[in-house]
């Protein structure tokens, strides 16, 4: 019955987690067509999606190597995008004090934003359930699955859509539709103006660079902001 | 040099993610920390938004005559109104193609 349990937690976080998916799988489709038209290679595209399993890190990747950035600035840049991760996991640590080391390192590896939205939320409603962190297995797991297929399909996609169709062009607008509700709010679209133009003031540094430039002044900027936003907030 | 790199890339993410939970610290960041790091998309993205749309492939900066500035403003204009993730790329897109192809 202990077994039956668990395993009804782990479908209630595959279930929960569905709705998030339908963007998941287009972005997956666009990561896996552009890996092959960045020169990636199905190989390294496919293998790129498990091992670092996040998808704007993935498409930054692709775009730095085909600007022929080197491997430290690629490495920082899948650094800074991924900072945001830091947050989930300290919101997650509090409900996983008591879950073995194991169990830790594989719910890491599946901490998406999307399983993160929803297993968090479950977690907050059942504060004594000690099988709870099954839940973010079957989110973390379900999108894992998904993506992987979405990558796939991609791969197959990139290797026949002809090159004049500029799909390259879908890596900017995936990543405007990531900002978008973000930079409604003025500070945020400061924020993103002061990124964006340092971006072309100094995109001609060596090694690629200005992609370290500009999120490094934005985030300055945005730290600017934020004193404003702290006394507000009291 | 790629695989160095994807090794790195995938370890730096994972450890992102583990970094609090193996830590076992809740209340980590101060209330600052936590407001600049819900900028990072908008202090990022751009550096890669911004070049995709406003340089030529030789790294010119073209505003006028460049077909990719109309399809980015549609797909902003469009992302504004519908906060959709699907909506927004395609109809840069389409926006794009329909300069590159028809006009």
């Amino acid at each position: 019955m202990k077994i039956n349990f668990k395993f009804k937690i782990f479908i209630l976080g595959l279930k929960d987690v569905i709705p998030l998916l339908i963007p998941v799988v287009p972005f997956g489709i666009i990561f896996g067509v552009i890996g092959i038209e960045s020169g990636l290679g199905s190989t390294v595209t496919f293998l790129m999606s498990i091992i670092i399993f996040a998808g704007s890190s993935q498409l930054a990747f692709a775009q730095l190597f085909t600007g022929g950035a080197t491997t430290p600035v690629i490495v920082s840049s899948v650094a800074i995008v991924n900072s945001r991760h830091f947050l989930y996991s300290a919101v997650i640590a509090q409900y996983l004090t008591k879950v073995k080391l194991f169990w830790k390192i594989v719910l890491s590896y599946f901490l998406t934003d999307q399983a993160f939205i929803v297993s968090q939320k479950y977690f907050k409603q059942q504060p004594k359930n000690k099988d709870r962190h099954y839940h973010l297995l079957g989110s973390g797991f379900t999108l894992w699955f998904v993506w992987q297929l979405s990558t796939v399909a991609g791969i197959i996609l990139g290797e026949v859509i002809p090159k004049e169709l500029n799909l390259a062009f879908a890596v900017p607008l995936t990543f405007i539709s990531l900002i978008i509700v973000d930079i409604k709010k003025i500070d945020h679209l400061i924020v993103a103006i002061t990124s964006g133009v340092f971006a072309i003031i100094f995109f001609n540094l060596p090694l690629r660079t200005y992609i370290i430039v500009a999120a490094a002044a934005g985030i300055l900027v945005a730290y600017g902001l934020s004193h404003s936003k702290l006394h507000k907030k009291k | 040099m790629i695989w160095t790199a994807l090794i790195f890339a995938g370890l730096v993410t994972f450890f992102t993610r583990f970094s609090m939970i193996a830590l076992l610290k809740k209340d980590y960041f101060s209330p600052r920390v936590k407001i600049v790091l819900g900028y990072v998309p908008s202090a990022v993205f751009p550096a890669i938004i911004f070049p995709a749309v406003f340089l030529n492939s030789t790294g010119q900066l073209v505003f006028l005559d460049n077909p990719k500035v109309l399809a980015a403003l549609v797909a902003v204009l469009v992302g504004y109104l519908t906060e959709s993730v699907i909506a927004t790329i395609i109809s840069g897109l389409a926006v794009l193609w329909l300069l590159i192809f028809f006009i």
